[in-house]
């Protein structure tokens, strides 16, 4: 699409970048014992993975060539490839946010990677392996609009997120003056920025670069981040010989993070460290 | 118990936005049906086919899409905007006026032919034949079905939640980012639409259908 990046990650948009057929080397002989998550997925030799498909970027699936892409399908895709599990046999599973935990603790999917926050309270009823990125809570804006520069200048403006999101609360609470909108997905609000019905679109400034990147001529994100938020690999709880695996994983895995960020989020230029794993 | 507790202040606007959807929507679509259902019945024809073709049209769309169109496609219209409260209150009115309209609609037809032929003999014009003599009685015979529809529409709200409007359907959604356990939330929700359905539509219905008995 842009294709005008160096010639690191390959500039492609699809999986052309690194040889086609094996992005990742599919570890063999995986030592790990005592996840029950585990032993399921060696035992069926797939792997279910819940994941976003409307977030550009991060998670997203092309409705016309049902190519899945983003910087969470490859870190999800990467870690398939550590437990010994190929591209082919990975089963995305699109999960909405509300139905994550209810999905991991039924065993709908074996791992959740989509930009899933790590939260205290989520602790109780899942785990987390990472972070494996930080951002935090971030303004999109029409282009045109020069009077919304930062979250300071949100007073009196109708500002749009996804139904009962924890961007959505913090407005509420945080800044009565501005008007809060929900839909239940985020492109709904895009699509209600675009044709003006709000005034700006808050969620992670991740989600929200990957929104702007698709449409630079009318979007463009404002502002620095004004919360923290981590993304962990959302995991069944008390499952902690994968949890520890998981985090080993992103831990040695520096350099093959550096890539996948630069041929996802990372194309636009902006270069941001590995956060560090947080082994709890 | 803790979930309520905890987030009272949730579940307190969200179940008051959810009675303000219920009696505005539920008061306009009472109004709106019994008019329709007179134009229905009225003697020109040119009102029977206009309340016809509302009823028709509107029957039995899938609610979702009404309110996307006020929610999403009104706003694109370059009229003046509404709020989506008010977007919401105007989507399930029109909608739930049609099965008003049907079920007054029906009463009428119970009512003999008799009674209103007696009235227009003693002078009356339609309108007052209508008000005075049919729809008192029509009322009647048509509490229960009127019941049924009024709960939907309580329950019908909750579509609201996904077109921006804080009521008991979003609940769900902000209980779970604040990571509360989703199954105990949904419970404690669905428990107050029974309670609220059982403990006052129910006895309210049985009320007025007493009241308003008629020896046949």
């Amino acid at each position: 699409m842009t294709g005008c990046g160096g010639d690191t990650a390959g500039g492609g948009s699809s999986d052309g970048g690194n040889g086609g057929d094996a992005p990742f080397e599919v570890a063999k002989d995986v030592a790990l014992t005592g996840s029950p998550t585990f032993d399921k997925i060696k035992s069926s030799g797939a792997i279910r993975i819940g994941v976003k498909e409307d977030q550009p970027g991060l998670g997203y699936l092309d409705a016309a060539t049902g190519e899945r892409s983003g910087f969470d399908i490859e870190i999800a895709t990467w870690m398939a490839a550590k437990l010994g599990v190929a591209k082919d046999k990975i089963e995305f599973k699109a999960i909405p946010s509300a139905n994550r935990e209810t999905a991991l603790a039924n065993g709908d999917v074996d791992l959740y990677v989509g930009t899933y926050s790590i939260t205290d309270k989520r602790k109780k009823l899942v785990d987390f392996a990472g972070p494996y990125f930080i951002t935090g809570q971030g303004l999109l804006v029409q282009k045109s609009n020069e009077t919304i520069k930062s979250e300071k200048d949100l007073a009196g403006k109708k500002v749009c997120s996804a139904t009962g999101s924890t961007p959505i609360q913090n407005i509420r609470e945080n800044f009565p003056k501005a008007t809060p909108v929900e839909f239940d997905i985020y492109s709904k609000c895009v699509d209600a920025l675009k044709s003006g019905s709000v005034d700006a679109v808050t969620t992670d400034q991740a989600i929200l670069l990957g929104f702007a990147s698709q449409d630079p001529d009318n979007l463009k994100v404002v502002g620095e981040p004004f919360t923290v938020e981590k993304y962990g690999i959302g995991l069944p709880k008390g499952d902690t010989a994968l949890r520890t695996f998981l985090n080993e994983t992103l831990t040695d895995g520096n350099a093959t993070w550096t890539k996948i960020y630069d041929s996802t989020l990372g194309k636009s230029g902006t270069k941001v460290e590995q956060p560090k794993v947080d082994q709890y | 118990m803790n979930i309520i507790t905890d987030n009272s202040e949730l579940f307190l606007t969200g179940f008051k936005n959810t009675g303000i959807l219920f009696i505005i929507s539920g008061f306009f679509a009472l109004i709106l049906g019994t008019i329709v259902a007179g134009m229905r019945v009225s003697p020109a024809p040119a009102m029977r086919a206009a309340g016809t073709f509302y009823v028709n049209a509107v029957r039995n769309t899938p609610l979702t899409l009404i309110l996307a169109f006020f929610a999403l496609g009104y706003p694109r219209l370059g009229l003046p905007s509404v709020s989506f409260m008010n977007a919401a209150i105007v989507g399930l009115s029109l909608y739930t006026a049609t099965y008003v309209c049907e079920a007054i609609r029906s009463g009428i037809n119970t009512v003999s032919v008799g009674q209103s032929e007696a009235a227009r003999a003693i002078g009356l014009p339609f309108m007052k034949t209508l008000s005075l003599v049919v729809l008192p009685q029509a009322f009647r015979s048509v509490v229960p079905p009127l019941f049924s529809v009024f709960i939907a529409l309580l329950k019908n709200t909750t579509v609201a939640a996904g077109f921006s409007v804080l009521e008991a359907g979003a609940i769900r959604a902000y209980l779970s980012e604040r990571g509360e356990p989703m199954l105990p939330g949904l419970l404690w929700v669905a428990l107050i639409f029974v309670v609220v359905v059982l403990g006052i539509m129910t006895p309210l219905q049985r009320y007025l259908e007493k009241k308003w008995r008629v020896a046949r």
